[in-house]
């Protein structure tokens, strides 16, 4: 198995941050507007930067996607930042309509993804923004695994033109990917190749997958580890040419079970390729407070849940 | 572009008779509002406004104009015809199967003159100030309309809009309601009422003016008035009074032509109302 390392752990957000500042500098169109939440966002050095680019809405989300789909108009690339809570559900409607329907090039750019929230709770923790906004036409759906992947998406997707949902976190997680990367939107990445069992993997759990990777070879399991970070548009072709030669697999993500990666990889299997597939997920539930690596732990969502589901896949094979 | 007044009221009998031929054709729509913002339309489009109907989405140095009660929908297909986005004709094919003229305004059929989805009410206000920014980054000196209905601010996105645009000085929007006073399930009133529009308004820090929506030179006269008091640091607020169903007798007085189509002799008692006078689509 490929091995990987890290020297340095942070949070995917200052991803989102760093990836914005050098957006900007590409781009004078590039515009960034935040509700209130701009130390969590790591938004403060395009504001630095650029502050004329910059607009401050309150604590209006509703209102600053609108503003958001209004500036699209002139040519400017707006970056909405709020938690991925305040970025979905709070928004749906005004997202369905002014943005996704409307085809505006808005980059909704939403943090504090899922249980790694931490002690806040299940009022912030959305479990179910992936699905939310895989269902829009049109909407692209990208959730980065670690900082340096972050800022590449966060550098794409601002050359992407069309809406785009962006899902990132808030804990300081391992830095694995190269710091030089190019993102491709909608590309698998091969993380490590093997023979037994695909791992598909998103967000956070991609680090965790490694980590069960690890734990399945030295139990004697050839595991493929793939990184999906592109939601939507998927890239089916990856997925089949990986469980063409496993025939079985493991689908891991901070996300409900219902809608999320899980379903999506689901969905291209049975059409094409029907294989064993075991969910790593949140089982329908809202979350809760307490530590991220306790809520991890308690929800499953960690290597171990996906060891233990690599096995039971592989033994579903018959 | 025309100040001649005879020439506007021309203008308007003619959409007056698309909104309920429209209406009719399809057996379903929105006649009560498209009657009552019809002076208003005509009057941006045909005397105000600087727009281009080549159409391109950006509209770099035109003003600009956003529908957020989309159920008006038939007033605007008619005018944009009429002012050369698109050939009338196509105005017969208004929430039929594979029309461009969707039962709300939309970008997505690609229908030149609509820059934004209208529909699910509240959210034009904020996509106002959203192009009217991007104008100012831009150094583009026109003007941002938009029309909302007076139901529709019962929507909080609405207030949180409002509350925006006078903090950040958007003073190049000049918003419009029209205060018919009349929604689905009956008056303003007596639904959800909706104050002293007026007083809320200057409140937010807006510069408030009413006007008379359904006299084509007050109209006129009120539009240009709301230009000159644009750019002064305050975004511009139009309390616009008109009558639903305006211009067609039996529908007027009454939310019960908000959205319902005439039947085939209510069709011909509206036009024996309403001159032809650019020629029916």
């Amino acid at each position: 198995m490929t091995k990987y390392t890290y020297t340095e752990k942070k949070d995917t957000r200052s991803g989102f941050g760093a990836g914005l500042l050098e957006a900007g500098k590409r781009n004078p169109k590039v515009v960034a507007l935040c509700a209130d939440l701009v130390g969590s966002l790591k938004m403060q050095d395009f504001i630095n930067a650029f502050p004329e680019r910059f607009v401050q809405v309150g604590i209006a989300e509703a209102n600053m996607m609108g503003i958001a789909a209004g500036m699209t108009i002139g040519g400017h690339v707006p970056f909405t930042g709020t938690f991925a809570n305040f970025s979905t559900g709070r928004v749906y409607d005004q997202i369905r309509q002014s943005i996704a329907y409307s085809d505006k090039n808005v980059k909704i750019c939403a943090s504090h993804a899922g249980l790694t929230l931490g002690e806040d709770g299940a009022t912030h923790q959305i479990l179910e923004d992936l699905g939310m906004m895989k269902m829009l036409p049109g909407m692209t759906v990208i959730n980065p695994c670690d900082y340096n992947q972050t800022k590449a998406a966060t550098i794409a997707i601002a050359e992407h033109h069309g809406p785009v949902y962006l899902r990132f976190g808030r804990p300081v997680v391992p830095i694995f990917t190269p710091a030089d990367q190019v993102f491709e939107i909608g590309k698998a990445w091969m993380v490590s190749e093997g023979t037994d069992v695909t791992i598909i993997a998103t967000g956070h759990l991609v680090w965790e997958a490694i980590q069960a990777g690890e734990q399945l070879e030295a139990m004697g399991i050839s595991a493929e580890i793939i990184n999906i970070h592109t939601i939507k548009p998927l890239d089916e072709e990856a997925i089949l040419k990986s469980v063409s030669k496993t025939r079985c697999v493991v689908t891991a993500e901070e996300h409900n079970r219902l809608g999320g990666l899980g379903d999506s990889v689901a969905q291209v299997l049975i059409k094409n390729l029907p294989a064993p597939q075991e969910y790593v997920a949140v089982n329908d539930s809202f979350g809760e407070s307490g530590t991220p690596e306790q809520l991890m732990q308690k929800y499953k969502l960690n290597a171990p849940a996906i060891v233990e589901a690599a096995q039971k896949a592989i033994q579903r094979k018959g | 572009m025309t100040q001649d007044i005879s020439e506007l009221k021309n203008i308007a009998s003619q959409v007056r008779r698309d909104v309920v031929r429209m209406v009719h054709g399809c057996q379903s729509g929105h006649p009560g509002g498209s009657l009552g913002c019809t002076d208003y339309l005509v009057a941006l489009y045909f005397s105000i406004m600087k727009n281009d109907p080549s159409f391109n989405m950006d509209g770099v140095g035109e003003d600009l104009f956003f529908l957020s009660n989309g159920h008006i929908s038939p007033v605007f297909y008619s005018v944009l015809a009429h002012a050369g986005y698109f050939d009338k004709s196509e105005l017969g094919t208004f929430r039929k199967l594979d029309s461009r003229l969707q039962g709300h305004p939309t970008t997505h059929e690609g229908l030149p003159g609509i820059r934004m989805a209208s529909g699910s009410l509240g959210q034009g206000l904020s996509v106002g100030i959203g192009a009217a920014l991007s104008k100012k980054l831009n150094g583009d000196d026109r003007l941002v309309f938009t029309l909302h209905g007076d139901g529709e601010l019962q929507e909080g996105q609405i207030w949180e809009a409002a509350m925006f645009a006078p903090h950040n000085r958007v003073d190049n929007l000049i918003a419009t309601v029209d205060v018919n006073g009349q929604q689905i399930d009956g008056p303003t009133k007596v639904v959800l009422s909706l104050g002293d529009l007026r007083a809320k308004f200057e409140a937010f820090g807006w510069e408030v003016m009413e006007m008379q929506g359904n006299d084509m030179a007050l109209v006129v006269e009120g539009l240009q008035k709301a230009i000159a008091l644009s750019g002064k640091g305050k975004p511009v607020m139009i309390l616009m009074q008109t009558e639903m169903g305006a211009g067609v007798d039996f529908m007027m007085g009454s939310h019960k032509w908000h959205g319902v189509a005439p039947n085939d002799a209510q069709l011909q008692q509206a036009l024996d109302q309403l001159q032809e006078t650019l020629g029916d689509y």
